[in-house]
Formats: C-alpha cells, structure tokens, sequence
C-alpha cells in the first residue's frame, strides 16, 4: 500500500484529476490484497483438482457404466454396479481379509511401538544408532521385502516350516490357510512399521516436560506408575494420529499380500482369496480384467468405508483422548 | 502428408483408409515394442543398414505381464503404443476381441508375407474371427514330456527317450504311469502341478473356454470336464508335488528332486537348466512324445495397431522380423523357437543339440512336436485370465485340499465372472 501511494504522489498528473473514484492504480492494489493470498495458494488448489479431485470425481462417473478397457462404446447402466458389489461375495471376503490382517497388524503394532519409544528414552548407551536401527525395516524396499517374506513363509520349502519342523511342531500352509496367511502378512507389516510408529512415539514422549516425572518421583511414583498416569496421557493425541494413519494404511494395504501370492504377478491374494484384500479385488478388476466400470464401483465404496472408519476413529479416539482430569 | 495423393492414386479399395507408404527419401522413425527376449538386438542396426530412411526404436520390457498391462491400457487410451507392438499368445484373446484398432495385415503388409510362410496353426492363430490378420507370428513353443533319467531309474522305468514314448501317449497312459510311479517310490510325485498339465490338456481341444460367439463352454464341454476329471484325480493320487509354477517354491523344487516329470514347451529346456542348476545336468532328459498328440504353449506376434503413423512401414518390419532368416538369428541369438516352415527346416535348427539334456537334438525334436499341432484353437476375450487365475487357482484349491467338485464350482463361478 504504502508503496504504491507514494507511486501516486511521485506522478502530479494522477494527482490534480479531481477524482472521486479511486484511480486504477489505487484499484489495483487494493485487488492485489485481496486476490493475491488466493494465488499464492492456487498451486496447491489446482495441482490437489487435477491429480485428486478430478480422479474422484471422474471414478463416480466411470462406475456408472459397464466399462471394459479399450471399448468404444461404454453402456451407462446406472447403480448397476453398485447394486452387484453389494451382492458380492468375493467383495465382503476381501473386506473380511482386510479388517482381518489391518487388526492383526495394527493392535500389535502401536503396543510394540509404545513399548520400544519407552525402552528408548531409557538414556540407552549409542541412542542414535538403536533409533536408526529401529527405522531400517521402513527404509528397505518393500518389494525386496515381500519377496523375502513370501520365501520365508513357503510351505515347503520355507525357513519359518523348517524351524517349526526342528522344534516338533507341524507345518503351516501359510498360503492355504486364511488366518495363518492373514497373520504372516500381518508379521511383514509390522516389522515395516513399528519402528516408525516407535519414533513418533519416541518424538512425542521426549516433548513431554521432566518436571512432570520429576514432580511424581518426588512423591513417590514409581516407573510404571508414571508410566501410566503422566506418559500415556499425554501421549494420546499422538497416539490418536499414529491409529488414523495405521487405519487408513492398514485398509489400503496391497503390495504385501499381492507378493505374498504363491503365483507370480497373480492378484487372486490366495487359491481361494484367502488373502485378497480389497484394494488387490480393485486392482484385479481394473487391470488384471479390465473391468473399469465395476473396479471404479470397488473403489468408491472403498472410499465410504475409509471415511466412515476413519469417523469412528475420530470420535472413539477424541473420547478416550479426553483425560480424566479435565472431566467436569 | 504428401504421401496421401500416392494413396489415391495408387491405393484404392478398402485399404485406402490407411495412410499410404512414406516416399523413398522421406525419414520414418519407427517404435517397437517387445517383452523378456525377442532376440531382436543384432537384427535392429542390420534393418536400419537395409532402410537408411528408417530410424527403429526398441522399447524393451523384463516381464510379460505388466508389458500386456500397459498394452491394454494403451490401447484403451488410444495413444502411446508402438508401431509395431509384440502380444504374447495368452494375451492375444483380448487384441482379437479389438481387432478393430489394428491394421489386417494381410492388407497392408508387404506381399510376399504369405499364409504359407507360417505353420498353419500359428497362422490362423493370429487371425480374428472374421478373418482379419491381425499378427505375425514370431516364435512358438511346441510342447514335448521332459523326464528325470535317474528318478525314472531307481523307480524301475525306462530311461531311454525313445522307450519312455509309450508312457506318454496318451494322458490316461500319462496319469496310469504317474500311480504306478507313487506307488512304487513310496509317495513321491509324478509332475510338479496340476495347472501345467490342466492348461496343456485344455489347448489341446478342438474349443476352449469360449466357443465362436465368444460364450462360456464349460457347461457343456466334455473336453474341459473329462481334462478336469484327470487331472484332479491324478492330484488325489498323490501325482503332484503341489509346486505352483514359476513360483519360488516351484524353484526350489528343481533342486530338491521334487518331481519326476514336467510338461515341456521349447523355451521350458531353459528354465529347467537355470532353476535345477549344473549339479542336475544330464539327470533332465526330453523326449519326442507328448500325450494326446501334439500342443502349443508360447509363443508371440507382431502387431500394427491403428495408432502407428507408418503402418505399411510398420507391416513392412514385422514381416521382415518374422522372415525365415531372421527367425534362425533369433533362435541362435535367444533360443526363440522358430514357427515359419523354411525356418524350421533350416540345418542350423536341426542340428541343434542340448548337452544338458543329454546331448539331445532339441531342435530336431520340437520340429517334429510342432508339425504334431493340427489346429488353432479359437481364443474369446478372457481366455487368457480364464486359464491364468481362475483355473490355475481352482486346481491349486483342489492341491490344498478343497474337493474336485467344489474346485470345478470355483471355475465355473469365476469364469462366469469373468466374461459377464
């Protein structure tokens, strides 16, 4: 502003026009105020409306029609799609398999993770190198890792088999067998994860201020006690966000069950779908049968879902958020 | 764009709706694309040297199935796929389905690209329901019966590829053998999964999965239902070593003796030698016979899809890739089994011998297998999937213990699926 008036004053001939409207350069600073925020984050508006917003919204289109890959004429058949997903057995299986491995994965992941950010802010000796140790699953390639995994878990010729064949057990068809697949898919995700949820933890738990602690050890707290009655409340709305990324991540998951498949490059997740998630149903569909229309169907509904657990989420967090201290 | 008035003139016909051929001294630049190993690299720089005014880009993919991924999605888009794009047989079905966004080369190609260059089959193979060529034919993969000599030997079988024939004349004879195997050897198994064999049986059959008005034949084919029958009571037997093909654990069960016998298309000879590895040499054997007669599984074409700018150009190198001469280069370059006629008459193809089996004339022998091959079978949209992950998961249910009939359930349900 004050440059621009003085642009004006710099110019007698703008000055002496008896002009009861502001002039355009008056006009146009005052636009500059108001417009210029709404630019400076347009970028990130229109970049979210054409990799985001535009995909959404032309999925919901696409799921009205009976659309294969490459054909010409598309049919618009309505809710068709939907009225079929909701029919589909295969469907609410995959559900059941993604609800099945995200909770045998995402309970003992947070449990485990609180537990090594508590052993870590012990003032181990070499602190770094432990913390570093603990995020080296999440940097490792995650194909690298399925691979792996799926080896080890082979039933024949697996390692995990032979080592329950050396103790005297019997071995496992990790791949046949629903809950033994979900929960070695649920043992890849949390060896990738919990050191990364272990370090937000960590970050959260070294913010909260020692003349908490200091103040209880005075009266006689022990370590668990305070524990329990200064760390994990405090801790809650980092644990309220580590739950909702876990959720959303956990009912998205793909890569892991997909290499975990016996059959090479196969989306089946199992002979029978033991282990096919809902996002490997979505990605079976669109690019394995090129089946646009009800893939996109999948895909909304996958959507609602994660909106809808994600709500729960929100509200039942919030409410456990909530100490007990502030309760009126 | 100068090139449009040649078309008039010299065009015509129901043709005239391609873009003519580009004059002599106008540069072209060319794409191809292929998958794992065409052995097309020292054939590129030598087309270039024959056409200066051509320029060829090798867009080159590791893996069958993401490359046909990309092809279909590609094709949907209408843009992005080369001018002359390689299809594998087991995708073909879905380009067949859409044959109307590619050139018929037998219209555009250059004359003297033949039908009877080609083995029939493989010919008719690549022609769409009306007749429209859509593909030339590059490599097949004639199917023989691969054995192990010393596994055949401490079971008291034959081991000479000539006096194990009669084991494999005929799947019943096959599948006999295979019980008498298990039962001789105390349990071990005959072949390495019920799938492979499932597959050969079903090429085999005069229809497939889907008759000519593309509908389901399950219902109704005796062939798929008694090849099912077989092969899920071989399983029952105790004939498969339940090895997923292609599978780490199927790897691993190369080096663990872990079956006797395994179906064999020219290009298996390789994978048997990388995964057994050299400490299994001369154990693998192969021989001339295959039950029921003779079977394709492998092999590729040349296409020119309508979104190629130089489709006579395009035809013009594809026929030129697929020519006899330069179908024995790719074989001596890659091992890639020649499907033209003269080619496979070629002395440097039957004088070809495998000392990891044994010293075997393996080029020799998969020429008289593919001769055994007497027709094309007609491949609807969805074959492909059909075959890959509904059937072979079905009978990977029925290897983890789900029962024939409600394995058979699982296919028909998922090929309805499939093709709705």
């Amino acid at each position: 502003m004050t440059v621009t008036d003085k642009l004006a004053a710099d110019h007698p001939a703008e000055v002496r026009t008896p002009a009861p409207r502001p002039g355009w350069r008056d006009r146009l600073a005052r636009w500059d105020v108001k417009a210029s925020p709404y630019l400076y984050v347009a970028p990130f508006f229109l970049v979210f409306g054409v990799v985001g917003l535009f995909p959404l919204l032309y999925t919901a289109y696409v799921s009205l029609f009976h659309w294969k890959a490459g054909d010409d004429n598309p049919d618009f058949i309505g809710l068709d799609n939907f009225k079929e997903l909701f029919a589909d057995a295969q469907f609410w299986h995959a559900l059941e398999n993604t609800v099945s491995i995200f909770l045998l994965s995402s309970i003992p992941q947070i449990i485990i993770a609180i537990g090594l950010a508590a052993l870590l802010t012990t003032g181990i000796r070499g602190a770094t190198g432990w913390r570093v140790g603990i995020l080296l699953p999440y940097a490792a390639s995650l194909v690298a890792l399925g691979i792996i995994f799926a080896n080890l878990f082979g039933p024949k010729y697996g390692l995990v088999n032979g080592l329950l064949q050396t103790i005297g057990l019997s071995p496992v068809d990790w791949q046949a067998n629903r809950l033994a697949s979900h929960v070695a898919i649920a043992i890849m995700v949390n060896w990738r994860w919990t050191g990364y949820n272990a370090l937000i933890v960590l970050a959260a738990m070294q913010a909260i201020p020692r003349e908490l602690h200091e103040a209880a050890l005075i009266d006689g707290a022990g370590s668990v006690r305070r524990f329990r009655h200064i760390t994990l409340p405090l801790l809650k709305p980092t644990l309220i966000f580590v739950t909702i990324t876990s959720t959303i991540g956990g009912l998205q998951i793909f890569t892991e069950p997909k290499l975990f498949d016996a059959m090479p490059g196969s989306n089946n997740g199992g002979s029978t779908h033991q282990f096919q998630t809902v996002t490997l149903y979505l990605y079976q569909t669109a690019f394995e049968n090129f089946d646009l229309g009800y893939a996109s169907a999948i895909a909304w509904l996958l959507f609602l879902i994660i909106v809808v657990i994600a709500l729960v989420n929100y509200l039942l967090t919030g409410r456990l958020a909530r100490t007990p201290g502030r309760k009126k | 764009m100068t090139a449009l008035g040649v078309a008039a003139c010299g065009g015509g016909g129901s043709s005239s709706d391609v873009p003519a051929a580009a004059g002599p001294n106008e540069h072209v630049d060319l794409t191809l694309a292929t998958f794992t190993e065409f052995g097309y690299e020292a054939l590129i720089p030598e087309y270039e040297r024959l056409h200066p005014n051509i320029t060829i880009t090798h867009r080159k993919t590791g893996q069958g199935g993401p490359y046909a991924q990309d092809m279909m999605t590609k094709l949907a888009a209408g843009s992005g796929l080369a001018d002359v794009q390689a299809v594998e047989e087991g995708h073909l079905s879905d380009i067949l389905d859409k044959s109307s966004k590619f050139n018929d080369l037998a219209k555009i190609g250059p004359a003297d690209a033949t039908a009877d260059r080609w083995l029939p089959w493989k010919y008719d193979a690549g022609k769409d329901k009306d007749g429209k060529l859509i593909g030339y034919g590059t490599d097949i993969g004639p199917d023989a019966m691969c054995y192990r000599k010393d596994l055949f030997a401490a079971a008291g079988l034959p081991t000479d590829p000539e006096a194990v024939k009669s084991l494999f004349s005929s799947w019943d004879s096959y599948f006999q053998a295979g019980a008498d195997y298990v039962a001789k050897t105390g349990g071990k198994a005959w072949f390495d999964s019920a799938a492979q064999n499932f597959n050969a049986m079903v090429n085999q059959l005069p229809v497939g999965y889907l008759d000519k008005s593309d509908k389901l034949t399950l219902d109704t084919n005796q062939g798929i239902k008694d090849a099912w029958a077989k092969v899920t009571g071989a399983v029952a037997k105790g004939e498969s070593a339940k090895l997923t093909a292609f599978s780490n654990e199927w790897n691993s069960g190369f080096k663990q003796n872990a079956f006797a016998t395994k179906v064999c298309p020219a290009w298996m000879l390789g994978v048997i030698k990388e995964q057994a590895g050299p400490e299994n040499a001369n154990k693998w054997a192969v021989t001339a016979a295959f039950p029921g007669g003779g079977g394709n599984w492998g092999g590729s074409y040349l296409t020119v899809p309508t979104q190629s700018k130089h489709p006579r150009e395009a035809a013009e190198l594809a026929a030129w890739l697929t020519a006899p001469e330069q179908q024995i280069k790719a074989f001596e370059a890659k091992g890639n089994f020649p499907s033209q006629v003269k080619a496979l008459a070629s002395p440097e193809l039957l004088n070809s011998t495998d000392a990891y089996f044994g010293g075997a004339k393996v080029g020799e022998l998969f020429a008289e297998q593919a001769k055994k091959v007497t027709q094309a079978q007609y491949k609807g949209p969805g074959d492909g999937q059909i075959q890959d992950t509904v059937a072979s998961a079905a009978l990977q249910a029925v290897e983890q213990g789900t029962s024939a009939a409600d394995g058979w359930q699982q296919l028909v349900d998922g090929a309805k699926k499939l093709t709705r």
